[in-house]
């Protein structure tokens, strides 16, 4: 069992009047930044990041971040740069990137050098996710969509083949070119950082990552059609010729665990409030319809038509009341002893090999995040393992998600190859 | 949203990777009217009285409504040398070439290409250059409905209106629009709706007759853009339609044909 955290890094500005259960709801991209708060900005992004730091003590194997722009949700903006410093800081934890947003890159030999560099700092401690970013990626960037799946595909070509083959080498592509190809600066691990690759309930690409036969993050959906995608996975496996099992799957969701019953109903409530997110169901704000109608994200008509992506909607979850997500164990709270049997719930029916917990998100504290994580570290992390080892959910970092073989019985060179698909 | 189509005939034509859909009508000097970002307007009142003097041709670009898309093609430059093979292979010379809005900034990139194919050129409400001041409307951050609604001034005195901009506009409309608006996407997305070396090409037009007409209020193109067209093609006119947004072939009708009648007889 792999077991990570993860909060979205939302920027808490109670005197924004954006803020809170009675807050404006936020509309996509139509925040001025104008009430941006640098000091403010600042203490939060170190205290996200003394979180972090808090949450490799407590035994967490993997400390996720991931990338959104010009949003209030997500701070996380330069999602590489924040990795860059959990490098150093940190001293075992994987540095698990969900993920870089590949199209948005114009120049992806910069990722090329600044992942390998990472791996380098950690000591081979990063894995490197792709995502196609949503609307609002492709608008801040100025990214033009109706290229953003060639874009995704070229540039992860690219940085596998700058990661892996010895320069110098040109590359002449479509949406990228270069003349001399010889960075200097390696992955520390070889050939290259593994990938896990995020996603919604979106058929294509989980089969996508099937056929890659690498892990597939399914992020905050709810358990019945999480499930089913899991089953596309391994129908999509079987048909390449492989069995998958929990080394090929991850959840992420929301999971708080406090002092009491009642103070953990009272923090987890927090979920729901705090600067609107799209992606924190029943805390979604409001959907910018041009953004849903970015011209070209979700190509109209005879280009790829596999590559359908949903990102909108995950899993059919939007504007759920908290008691909802609770009722069906997409929000877990209360006490390690109770908090325990529903994460069991959730790891027998979906048998995942990866976990990520969500949590000191929407309005949470500082002190709201760390009494949940000396809890988990004390409490709960260690009764997950020996759930996961009795119900033989093993992470990809013990079985090889591409032969379903335990990593200590193959040759180390043989052990992790890479590929991705379209995420959110 | 088409119009009386029994006004016009519709053909595909054969191009290499596809097919295009032409509308024809009338007879006489050839007079090739390229549409703007969202697709074809419809046959309007402007293609039905012009089509009575001339041979109205009134195609729909590659990757719009039902023609085919080009993969290749990635700049409206791109667009301008498939129009001129068409032209070519059509066999026809002697042209009138009328675009509107981004239609009008595909006819200034054919006529650079190859001005001699054409007699008269007249830009309606261009897009294409880089105004000095003002910017361009952003149609990709804005719905089609909600972009339609800013290019008139006075929208609801105009008796086409409800033909271009429904007020429940069908499925298939918005997804004609959804098509034009991704095809426009994939030519135009950055720089926005402009080349920043078209003034120095336009310089090539000097022996065409030129008319950029466009509203004097028009809000989608500022007339900045305008003026530069105006400057940057020697001997060209422009003329301004006086409470007109950026639709003077939709708004201000009457006057729109006067001037360009006048202009082409």
């Amino acid at each position: 069992m792999f077991i990570g955290h993860f909060t979205e890094r939302p920027y808490q500005d109670p005197k924004s009047g954006y803020f809170g259960a009675t807050g404006k709801s936020i509309k996509d991209l139509t925040v001025s930044n104008d009430i941006y708060d640098p000091m403010l900005g600042s203490d939060l992004y170190n205290r996200y990041l003394d979180e972090k730091i808090y949450a490799e003590e407590m035994g967490f194997d993997g400390l996720m971040l991931n990338e959104h722009h010009s949003s209030p949700f997500c701070m996380g903006s330069t999602v590489n740069v924040e990795a860059s410093i959990l490098a150093r800081i940190t001293n075992k934890a994987k540095i698990v990137l969900l993920g870089n947003v590949l199209p948005i890159w114009d120049d992806p030999l910069w990722l090329v050098e600044q992942l390998a560099t990472i791996d380098m700092i950690s000591k081979g401690r990063l894995v490197s996710g792709w995502v196609r970013g949503t609307a609002r990626e492709s608008v801040s960037h100025n990214s033009p969509p109706a290229y953003n799946w060639e874009r995704f595909q070229e540039a992860h070509e690219f940085i596998v083949k700058a990661w892996t083959e010895p320069g110098p080498f040109r590359w002449e592509g479509k949406h990228y070119q270069y003349r001399y190809v010889n960075p200097w600066v390696k992955p520390y691990q070889k050939p290259h950082p593994p990938i896990m690759l995020p996603g919604v309930v979106s058929r294509d690409s989980v089969m996508w990552a099937a056929r890659q036969r690498i892990p597939y993050i399914m992020l905050a959906t709810q358990l019945e059609p999480t499930r089913q995608s899991f089953e596309v996975y391994k129908e999509t496996a079987r048909e390449e010729g492989y069995e998958a099992g929990p080394q090929n799957f991850g959840y992420l969701w929301k999971v708080h665990v406090d002092e009491t019953e009642e103070l953990a109903e009272e923090v987890a409530r927090k979920f729901v409030q705090g600067p609107s997110n799209p992606f924190n169901a029943g805390n979604e704000g409001t959907a910018n319809p041009a953004l849903n109608k970015l011209p070209g994200m979700t190509s109209r008509r005879r280009t790829l038509p596999t590559a359908q992506v949903a990102t909108a909607n995950r899993g059919g979850q939007l504007s759920r009341s908290f008691e909802d997500q609770v009722s069906d164990h997409t929000i877990i709270s209360g006490t390690p002893k109770t908090v325990i049997p529903k994460i069991r719930h959730v790891l027998e029916y979906l048998r995942p090999g990866s976990v990520f917990f969500w949590d000191g998100d929407g309005a949470m504290t500082h002190d709201d995040q760390m009494r949940s994580l000396r809890l988990m570290g004390e409490e709960v992390l260690p009764a997950v393992r020996e759930i996961a080892d009795e119900l033989g959910l093993d992470s990809p970092f013990e079985v090889d998600p591409k032969t379903g073989k335990k990593f200590e019985e193959l040759q180390p060179e043989t052990s992790d190859e890479i590929a991705a698909a379209p995420g959110d | 949203m088409s119009g009386d189509s029994s006004a016009y005939t519709e053909e595909e034509i054969v191009i290499p990777e596809g097919k295009l859909t032409m509308r024809t009508s009338g007879s006489g000097d050839p007079v090739l009217i390229l549409h703007g970002e969202l697709g074809f307007p419809g046959w309007r009142k402007y293609h039905q009285k012009l089509s009575e003097q001339y041979k109205v041709m009134a195609p729909s670009h590659p990757g719009y409504d039902e023609s085919d898309r080009l993969e290749w093609a990635m700049k409206v430059s791109d667009l301008a040398a498939v129009y001129l093979q068409v032209i070519d292979d059509l066999n026809i010379s002697n042209i009138k070439l009328i675009g509107f809005s981004m239609g009008g900034w595909l006819a200034a990139e054919m006529a650079v290409m190859d001005p001699g194919k054409f007699s008269e050129l007249i830009l309606v409400g261009p897009m294409g250059v880089k105004p000095e001041e003002g910017e361009i409307y952003d149609i990709f951050l804005n719905l089609a409905p909600d972009f339609l609604e800013e290019s008139f001034l006075n929208p609801k005195s105009v008796e086409e209106y409800s033909l271009i901009r429904p007020e429940e506009p069908s499925p298939e409309q918005e997804e004609l629009w959804e098509v034009g608006r991704e095809q426009s996407a994939r030519l135009a997305w950055k720089p926005y709706m402009y080349n920043q070396t078209l003034p120095y090409l336009l310089r090539r037009l000097k022996g065409l007759r030129t008319l950029i007409i466009a509203g004097k209020q028009d809000s989608i193109v500022p007339v900045d853009a305008f003026r530069i067209y105006n400057e940057s093609i020697p001997g060209s006119s422009l003329n301004l339609i006086d409470q007109s947004g950026h639709r003077p072939e939709i708004e201000k009708v009457d006057d729109f044909l006067k001037a360009i009648t006048k202009f082409l007889s």
